[in-house]
């Protein structure tokens, strides 16, 4: 599984996107917490974010498909 | 009509596409590049987005406004790439029958593009650090 990145997070980490190694979290609350054990320099900005799962903001009890694109939002700031 | 782009936004060109024989109101948001945040002197923001989600993220907005207001047509458009203080960032215009309801849907796209839609800004201070924008993190 790979986790898109943006903003700060891709800026601490310095790469668009980051590689989850097995076993794949079964959960979008599990990828977080894997997150945030495994890459520590973003686990405060990472308990802040939300993630998406194929374009659609996903909260931590929702089950990730197989092949779903999965992606790391900080708190947005358009406008 | 939503759009991301990295050209600046012609507001006038905008606000023209939506003006429609059956709305008497037009109401146009701008949001452009301020110089001071606080004490601290911004030069220049960077906006970087989630391409394909945002561009979904803006059409849900203008059906979600559709639907609450009789918009006669709107457009949702916001730009990306480095801007400079002065410059427009985001352009929302609504055509309406009656002018409460277009203030109304303006503002409530505007608030909900704001709080959904997956773009980031980065200040580029005086100083030359610069900063993603977080808001609560």
């Amino acid at each position: 599984m790979t986790v898109l990145l943006f903003a700060r997070a891709r800026d601490l980490l310095g790469v668009e996107r980051l590689v989850v190694h097995p076993p794949e979290p079964a959960t979008i609350g599990e990828l977080r917490q894997r997150l945030m054990r495994d890459h520590p320099g973003i686990a405060e900005l990472v308990a802040k974010s939300a993630l998406a799962l194929n374009d659609e903001y996903a909260s931590d009890p929702t089950p990730i498909p197989v092949g779903a694109e999965v992606a790391l939002l900080p708190p947005v700031s358009g406008g | 009509m939503i759009r991301l782009t990295r050209d600046p936004i012609d507001h006038a060109a905008l606000t023209e596409q939506v003006r429609r024989r059956d709305c008497g109101a037009v109401v146009l948001f701008l949001g452009t590049v301020r110089d001071l945040t606080g004490d601290e002197v911004t030069v220049a923001l960077d906006y970087d987005a989630y391409p394909g989600m945002a561009e979904k993220k803006l059409a849900e907005i203008e059906a979600e406004t559709r639907q609450r207001w009789p918009v006669g047509d709107m457009i949702l458009e916001h730009r990306l790439g480095h801007l400079e203080v002065g410059d427009v960032s985001v352009a929302v215009v609504v055509s309406c029958p009656h002018r409460a309801q277009a203030f109304e849907a303006c503002r409530y796209a505007i608030d909900r593009l704001k709080e959904l839609v997956p773009i980031w800004k980065k200040e580029n201070w005086a100083d030359g650090s610069t900063e993603w924008v977080h808001p609560g993190a």
